[in-house]
């Protein structure tokens, strides 16, 4: 009898193991059909090639899977013929030992890190490395040289920019852009710089500043001769700002025989570069006026300072209901990228999940379809619904001399703004607690001794601003704005 | 039972107190804000009747349950005893009353109100210390655990918890704290209550009357058997079995001898005597101003280090901030609802519990020997915000009244001074105007310094009419340590 029942029991685990069986594989297949069905309504307009091209790319996005070390895109240097990395790696935002980037803290770099950063994306293939005198309070050039040297590679497999960052009028003299201009080799300690830049072009009081920055101390001359002799490989400058210096530059195109421009472009600034900023051009008649001259473009600011990854939690939904396996970063990466006349893509990466996603979004570069293209100026214009405070987190404002944390401070208002915590009106139903986010997140981030209740006016910010943004203004109103959260008067 | 009773009220009485002085969110004080407020002491200085007759009352009813419940030194003390007994049982003994020392303590203390030495008075005062004690020692314990919370609030995107400064206000007050608990935390620990019954002018005024209690532990002499037990664990050493009598004057009504007794010849009952008239001890006074000490005014200014906006080389990093310094103010400033200098002196006990729901970092206690620990202001870290009365919300002694938001934009407490020689635009002719910008009064006017050129810098012009002395303009002024803009307190505030 027990017999009996044993064997009843292991017939209906036999049968029971069978159904299991039987499900899984049905649900295997079905998952397996339901996700070719998926892949083939996604690719749609990309036509039948794109299917195959699909699946390998949701490899690469998928994160537990390694990042190929041979795949990365290169574009050539017409001059030169090098071959340079789609992905170039911008030194500005070294992280620290407090885990921060080196220009939010007062901390030291985290060498060890850095080198550890740069050494994974040498591996994968990037070979351009962009750094200034100015980065970091002074001490990108001397990190990046070490964590560059730290790779004990041959030194023409990489490519070193930096840039004549002579804003003070304390350096316009010749002599001494002439001595930052040597303190750069030694810093970086190398014997040529691979791509050398006049800083910022068009910033401050655009023409008269550049003249007095390059041509009247006869800089831009001796950097000429420079180049002559080897020990510049390319030259070309860095575009901010006021548009006359940008046109007089290439007018003189023929004369200074430029190697590449950097210029600030992404998906909003192609058309809406006014929108963000009174002061900015449209990068598609930047980039045109490249192209149409055959000088490569430098591209800066592929994220518009971060603002095309942290976006709006609608805009993060449009972007993922497109593609979920995307970040939100790689649309705008792959956005620049496609566009054939575009040398490298600068990104300043401080943690490695950065670096990663990058690689990811380049290795290879998918350039996106005219059909994302449309989608894509679709997500900027509405982006510029946002009315966000155009700051791109560069922090050349800093330090300001009465100790105000000023992008923090235009990140947290924007940050609020991208989280729909800005009430209207104190009837609005989401005032409370929108309030407290506010005025607790503004606590959090910045101290209160560098809140903007303490900018005076000064205006010493306001010519460093790439952005052209009126800092003290802004300051003022995001002050009001606080003041009528905190006594809770309509706002 | 008596026990229990007693133990449950006077945990919760305790806990909530001590959250007055911890919570700086303002949600226990709107609700339990009246436990402060029946506090004796500072009832008297308030003057305030009703709760001294109840108070009174209780005690002629039920004995000194006071010490025993509502008073969080006592519920401290038997706290502390209550780890002395866990280390020896059985530990106390009888001892005579220590009349002498009492009543001239008591006397001291009248004197002390009377004549106005009121940093006497709050040393004195049992609810103060306690409030010294909770504000200097228990609330950066309890702040640390608070910001660790925000701490990974921040890290979840959660705004449920915000991190708080943790600074010592006051060196000599958080000296006082630390000895009044060091000393109490031994005495307690040794023979349970003697503080309330030789120092405490409260437990002395309040043993008067508890002498004539109704309700009172009673020993039947019939069956005690005389073995001691309820001496030894009476902790106010009160219970002279010998002659089989308590003393009510200092029996602080905990029960702890009914528990104990095994042969139940301890009864909480009402006894047969007459209650005898009594007499309301009269505990306000007047205080005449006289001794104020006025603050010398320091020979020459600090120089100031005068930030000036330099050559820009590189890119990020923050400028070092030098911490402000507090100005050599002729006249303290206190904040508004104290209504002048003088009510302030002749009502605070030092309890601190303003200072601890200060949320702007204004308030803290005086170092001064003749106010010390009675609360100023002062605006190095924050200013009197317009929209915050939370002192006068809280104070129980009728030394900061209760004042609505919009009488406080009228009250003035002090006018702002200009110190040219550290004013920036006079200094190197930047533009400024950032107090001007922040008055809430519309008190300050930005002037040409040149008459003739309107571009030219701008000096601040204050309207001492206008001014409320709430030190915006103080805490705002860029020039630092001193800033160029400071308040002088009045004497009377006044309304405008």
């Amino acid at each position: 009898m027990n017999k009996d029942i044993k064997n009843n029991i292991e017939n209906k685990s036999v049968k029971n193991s069978n159904n299991h069986e039987f499900t899984r594989r049905s649900f295997v297949k079905k998952v397996g059909a339901f996700s070719a069905l998926a892949t083939l309504a996604t690719v749609g307009g990309i036509g039948f090639g794109g299917c195959k091209r699909k699946s390998s790319e949701e490899d690469i996005y998928n994160t537990t899977t390694e990042i190929p070390k041979d795949k990365m895109t290169y574009r050539t240097n017409p001059k030169s013929g090098e071959k340079v990395s789609i992905l170039g790696y911008g030194c500005m935002r070294i992280p620290t030992i407090e885990n921060t980037s080196a220009r939010e803290s007062s901390s030291e770099i985290d060498q060890e890190q850095w080198n550890r950063l740069i050494k994974f994306a040498f591996e994968h293939g990037v070979n351009y490395y962009d750094t200034s005198p100015a980065y970091c309070r002074g001490k990108s050039e001397e990190a990046t040289g070490i964590a560059l040297n730290n790779l004990g590679v041959d030194r023409e497999s990489y490519y070193v920019a930096t840039k004549l960052s002579n804003f003070a009028p304390s350096t316009w003299s010749r002599k001494a852009s002439i001595e930052m201009y040597h303190n750069s080799f030694k810093k970086l300690q190398v014997e040529y710089i691979d791509y050398y830049l006049l800083h910022g072009v068009g910033m401050g009081d655009g023409l008269k500043d550049f003249n007095s920055r390059y041509i009247d101390n006869g800089v831009l001359n001796f950097l000429l001769e420079e180049r002559k002799a080897g020990r510049i490989r390319n030259l070309g400058f860095s575009y901010h700002g006021d548009i006359k210096v940008f046109d007089w530059l290439l007018e003189n195109h023929d004369k200074y025989q430029w190697d590449f421009v950097q210029i600030q472009m992404n998906y909003v600034d192609w058309k809406h570069a006014k929108e963000v900023n009174t002061r900015n051009t449209d990068a598609e008649y930047l980039y045109g006026e490249l192209s149409k001259r055959g000088i490569p473009a430098v591209i800066m600011e592929p994220l518009l300072g971060g603002r095309l990854s942290n976006v709006h939690d609608h805009i993060v939904n449009k972007l993922k209901q497109r593609a979920p396996q995307r970040s939100v970063a790689s649309w705008a990466f792959r956005w620049v990228g496609s566009f054939p006349g575009v040398l490298t893509v600068l990104s300043g990466m401080t943690y490695m999940e950065h670096l990663q996603d990058n690689l990811r979004s380049y290795c290879p570069l998918e350039p996106v379809s005219k059909d994302d293209m449309e989608f894509l100026e679709e997500t900027a214009q509405a982006l510029l619904r946002y009315p966000t405070i155009p700051c791109n987190d560069c922090k050349y404002c800093m330090p300001c001399p009465y100790g105000l944390d000023i992008p923090t401070i235009l990140l947290h208002f924007n940050k609020c703004i991208n989280e729909g915590n800005m009430p209207e009106s104190k009837q609005d139903p989401i005032y409370r607690k929108a309030r407290r986010a506010f005025l607790v997140g503004y606590g959090r981030a910045v101290s209160k001794e560098r809140q903007a209740d303490h900018c005076i006016g000064c205006g010493h910010c306001v010519p460093h601003c790439p952005q052209n943004i009126d800092i003290p203004a802004q300051m003022q109103r995001i002050d009001k704005y606080a003041e009528a959260l905190k006594r809770e008067l309509e706002l | 039972m008596l026990k229990k009773i007693r133990r449950v009220l006077a945990v919760v009485f305790f806990l909530l107190i001590t959250l007055l002085f911890l919570d700086f969110t303002g949600t226990i004080q709107s609700l339990f804000g009246w436990m402060a407020k029946i506090q004796f002491l500072p009832s008297v200085l308030a003057l305030n009747f009703v709760v001294i007759a109840l108070l009174i009352a209780l005690t002629i009813i039920f004995g000194r349950i006071y010490c025993s419940i509502i008073c969080p030194l006592g519920v401290l003390q038997d706290l502390f005893a209550w780890f002395g007994k866990k280390q020896k049982k059985n530990r106390y003994s009888y001892s005579k009353a220590k009349n002498w020392l009492r009543y001239g303590v008591l006397g001291l203390f009248i004197i002390a109100i009377v004549a106005g030495i009121v940093s006497f008075v709050a040393l004195l005062a049992p609810y103060s210390s306690y409030g010294r004690i909770a504000q200097n020692l228990f609330a950066p314990v309890y702040y640390s655990f608070n910001n660790i919370l925000a701490y990974f609030a921040e890290r979840v995107e959660s705004y449920a918890f915000y991190s708080k400064e943790i600074w010592i206000k006051s060196i000599p007050t958080f000296v006082i704290a630390i000895t009044t608990f060091i000393l109490l935390l031994i005495l307690a620990w040794r023979n349970g209550r003697t503080y309330c019954n030789t120092i405490c002018p409260v437990g002395t005024i309040l043993g008067c009357f508890a002498r004539f209690s109704i309700f009172k532990p009673i020993i039947d002499k019939d069956k005690c058997v005389n073995c001691s037990l309820c001496v030894k664990n009476c902790k106010s050493s009160c219970i002279d079995i010998k002659e089989h009598k308590i003393d009510y004057s200092r029996c602080v009504a905990c029960g702890d001898c009914i528990t104990v007794c095994n042969k139940a010849a301890l009864t909480y009952s009402s006894s047969c005597k007459k209650n005898q008239k009594t007499k309301v001890a009269e505990g306000s006074s007047a205080v005449d101003d006289g001794r104020r000490k006025m603050m010398a005014i320091a020979g020459a200014l600090t120089t100031a280090s005068i930030l000036k906006a330099q050559d820009k080389i590189v890119d990020g990093g923050l400028e070092l901030i030098v911490e402000k310094q507090e100005p050599e103010r002729e006249k303290k400033i206190v904040p508004p609802g104290a209504k002048s200098l003088k009510n302030m002196v002749s009502h605070c006990t030092g309890c601190q519990l303003c200072v601890s729901v200060c949320p702007n970092n204004v308030l803290k206690p005086s170092n001064e020997i003749m106010t010390l620990m009675q609360p100023r202001s002062s605006y190095e870290k924050g200013y009197c915000r317009p929209e915050c009365t939370k002192c006068s919300e809280v104070c129980p002694a009728g030394a900061i009244v209760k004042i609505t938001k919009e009488e406080k934009s009228s009250i003035q407490i002090g006018h702002a001074v200009w110190d040219s020689s550290l004013c920036l635009p006079m200094i190197n002719g930047t533009h400024c105007g950032n107090c001007a910008r922040h008055c809430p009064a519309g008190a300050i006017e930005m002037i040409n310094i040149d008459p003739t050129d309107d571009s030219s810098p701008k000096f601040p012009v204050v309207n001492e009419e206008r001014c409320i002395g709430c030190g915006a303009c103080e805490y705002v002024c860029p020039s630092r340590p001193n800033s160029a803009i400071y308040v002088e307190g009045h004497e009377v505030h006044r309304v405008i």
